[in-house]
């Protein structure tokens, strides 16, 4: 005989297809009310015209386009190399910073105070101390170009922050993972790279990938320097219209540039999750 | 038989506390040694200690001839030459099961990658588990798991192996299938130390027995002499607390 499922049973599935029904209902009934104050609250106030043309006038909008978006190119490039290098410079002092030979104890000390210090400094500050400051040592082969010092900046600042986050993912990984290793016969920097730093990064994908993040948005900061990326670009449009609608179109360019990568983290984390539940843990 | 592996005076503290004292041990070649004792006895530290995962306080440990615990030693190839298996089973999470057992003796030993999967999915046929070469660690049951760890020791080709309590994390259908992977490494002259509750297995697979008692040798002999004709008070209180607990 074939399964049927019991009257209770149906009776449970019917009262969970009404209850699901209804959290629609009210999911879709809040969003429109919310909505609807929203659109209320904005066009009802008293500068809402003045608004709308000087941040959302279109003809602006299309006028500022291509340079802006000419800008952004630069943002690209230079985030592409920032995040390089700030993976490989965190990757360095993570590794640093958890060395345990008494030899490297300057090596430990030097990671130490670097991710302090380029943790604790806003990064406006540093790009102005790096940008402004390092040209006024008048040392002739450093290149003076403010993207080149504006990305050094960024470099900076976020290989600190990302090496917190891969020393974290390192000290994370089962200490019996490397006995195991060691075990085996491998060597401290072969059990490194086989085994540690692989389940090292699988830890730490998500809040590494939200660095990254931050900082492909955090590439638009180098327009203090005066290095023309999308904001600045933006912000000589600005100057001669005296519209802001540049600054709105810089602005939808930099959430495009950063939702794949956020969709990209999201998945991963959603995975991972799915994974550690299969493993029980 | 000449011992293989020989362990002399061996002593071993952490700060105040003693946990091997004086401990001489022979390892004949081929043989199976078993070492038995309650929790804190010291039988894990020993284990440790043999494949120098934990540094001697006096005393010396030899294989086949060389002092493998004088200070310079090369600890790494020394390690390559002993199989180690501990309790957890500690396969590699992100590797495959293949992968598993050749990233030694690609690293340490130098094989081709080749070569290697040939030799480790050989290994897996022959003990039943050719079916899972290409799983990842964390699809295996425990005793899937624990069988992998001993092939992944055993495929750098040991001089010796060390099993310390490979089967107290298991349930009794586990623990079968890992003791017979253990017998017939034994019937192909795998040098072996294990440390186990498991008695009985201990009583048919062990050449000679070991009974370590506060960190020191109390009683050693066949297994026939230790377990029914043991000397001491303090193995027969030992062998009749295994009795009482039903695992002997």
């Amino acid at each position: 005989m074939t399964y049927q499922p019991s009257a209770l049973q149906l009776q449970r599935e019917a009262a969970k297809r009404r209850a699901s029904r209804r959290s629609t209902l009210i999911a879709l009934s809040s969003t429109l009310a919310l909505g609807f104050i929203l659109v209320v609250v904005v066009t009802g106030a008293q500068g809402y015209e003045m608004v709308k043309n000087s941040f959302f006038n279109w003809h602006y909008a299309i006028q500022a386009m291509p340079s802006v978006f000419h800008g952004l190119l630069l943002n690209l490039r230079v985030l592409i190399i920032a995040e390089f290098f700030v993976l490989l410079l965190g990757l360095l002092i993570a590794i640093a910073r958890t060395t345990t030979s008494p030899v490297l104890y300057p090596v430990r000390l030097v990671a130490t105070i670097y991710t302090d210090l380029f943790r604790g400094l806003p990064l406006l500050l540093v790009l102005l101390l790096v940008g402004l400051g390092i040209p006024g040592l008048r040392i002739s082969w450093i290149p003076n170009s403010a993207v080149v010092l504006g990305t050094v900046a960024l470099v900076l600042t976020y290989s600190a922050y990302v090496a917190e986050v891969i020393r974290a993912g390192i000290e994370g990984v089962n200490p019996t993972q490397r006995q195991a290793a060691r075990a085996l016969g491998l060597t401290q920097s072969q059990t490194l790279e086989h085994v540690v730093l692989p389940q090292a990064f699988r830890n730490v994908t998500p809040p590494l990938l939200n660095d990254l993040v931050s900082l492909q948005k955090d590439s638009g900061l180098i327009s203090v320097l005066g290095a023309v990326d999308a904001i600045r670009a933006a912000g000589i449009q600005t100057a001669q219209s005296f519209n802001f609608t540049p600054y709105l179109v810089a602005g939808a360019l930099f959430v495009l540039l950063t939702i794949p990568l956020t969709r990209f983290t999201d998945w991963l984390t959603r995975k991972q999750d799915a994974r550690q539940r299969a493993q029980g843990q | 038989m000449s011992a293989l592996f020989e362990i002399k005076n061996l002593r071993k503290s952490f700060g105040e506390n003693l946990v091997l004292d004086d401990v001489s041990i022979n390892f004949p070649a081929q043989s199976a040694t078993v070492i038995i004792g309650a929790s804190g006895s010291g039988k894990s530290t020993l284990m440790r200690c043999m494949n120098l995962l934990e540094e001697l306080n006096d005393g010396q440990i030899n294989l086949d001839g060389a002092d493998i615990s004088a200070y310079g030693t090369d600890i790494d190839s020394v390690r390559g030459q002993i199989g180690s298996v501990f309790q957890a089973f500690n396969l590699f999470p992100h590797l495959s099961v293949v992968d598993n057992i050749t990233l030694a003796p690609r690293l340490v030993h130098g094989v081709k990658k080749d070569v290697a999967d040939k030799n480790a999915r050989d290994l897996l046929q022959r003990f039943g588990l050719a079916d899972k070469a290409d799983e990842f660690p964390n699809l295996l049951s425990g005793g899937q798991q624990q069988r992998v760890a001993i092939i992944r020791a055993v495929a750098t080709n040991p001089k010796i192996l060390l099993l310390d309590e490979v089967t107290s994390a298991l349930d009794p259908v586990l623990i079968a299938e890992v003791l017979t992977l253990i017998s017939e490494l034994k019937q192909e002259g795998m040098t072996m130390v294990i440390a186990t509750h498991e008695m009985g297995f201990a009583k048919k697979i062990a050449d000679s027995v070991v009974f370590l008692h506060k960190g020191r040798v109390h009683e050693s002999g066949t297994p026939d002499a230790i377990f029914s004709n043991p000397q001491t008070q303090e193995l027969k209180d030992f062998l009749s607390a295994l009795h009482q607990a039903g695992r002997l």
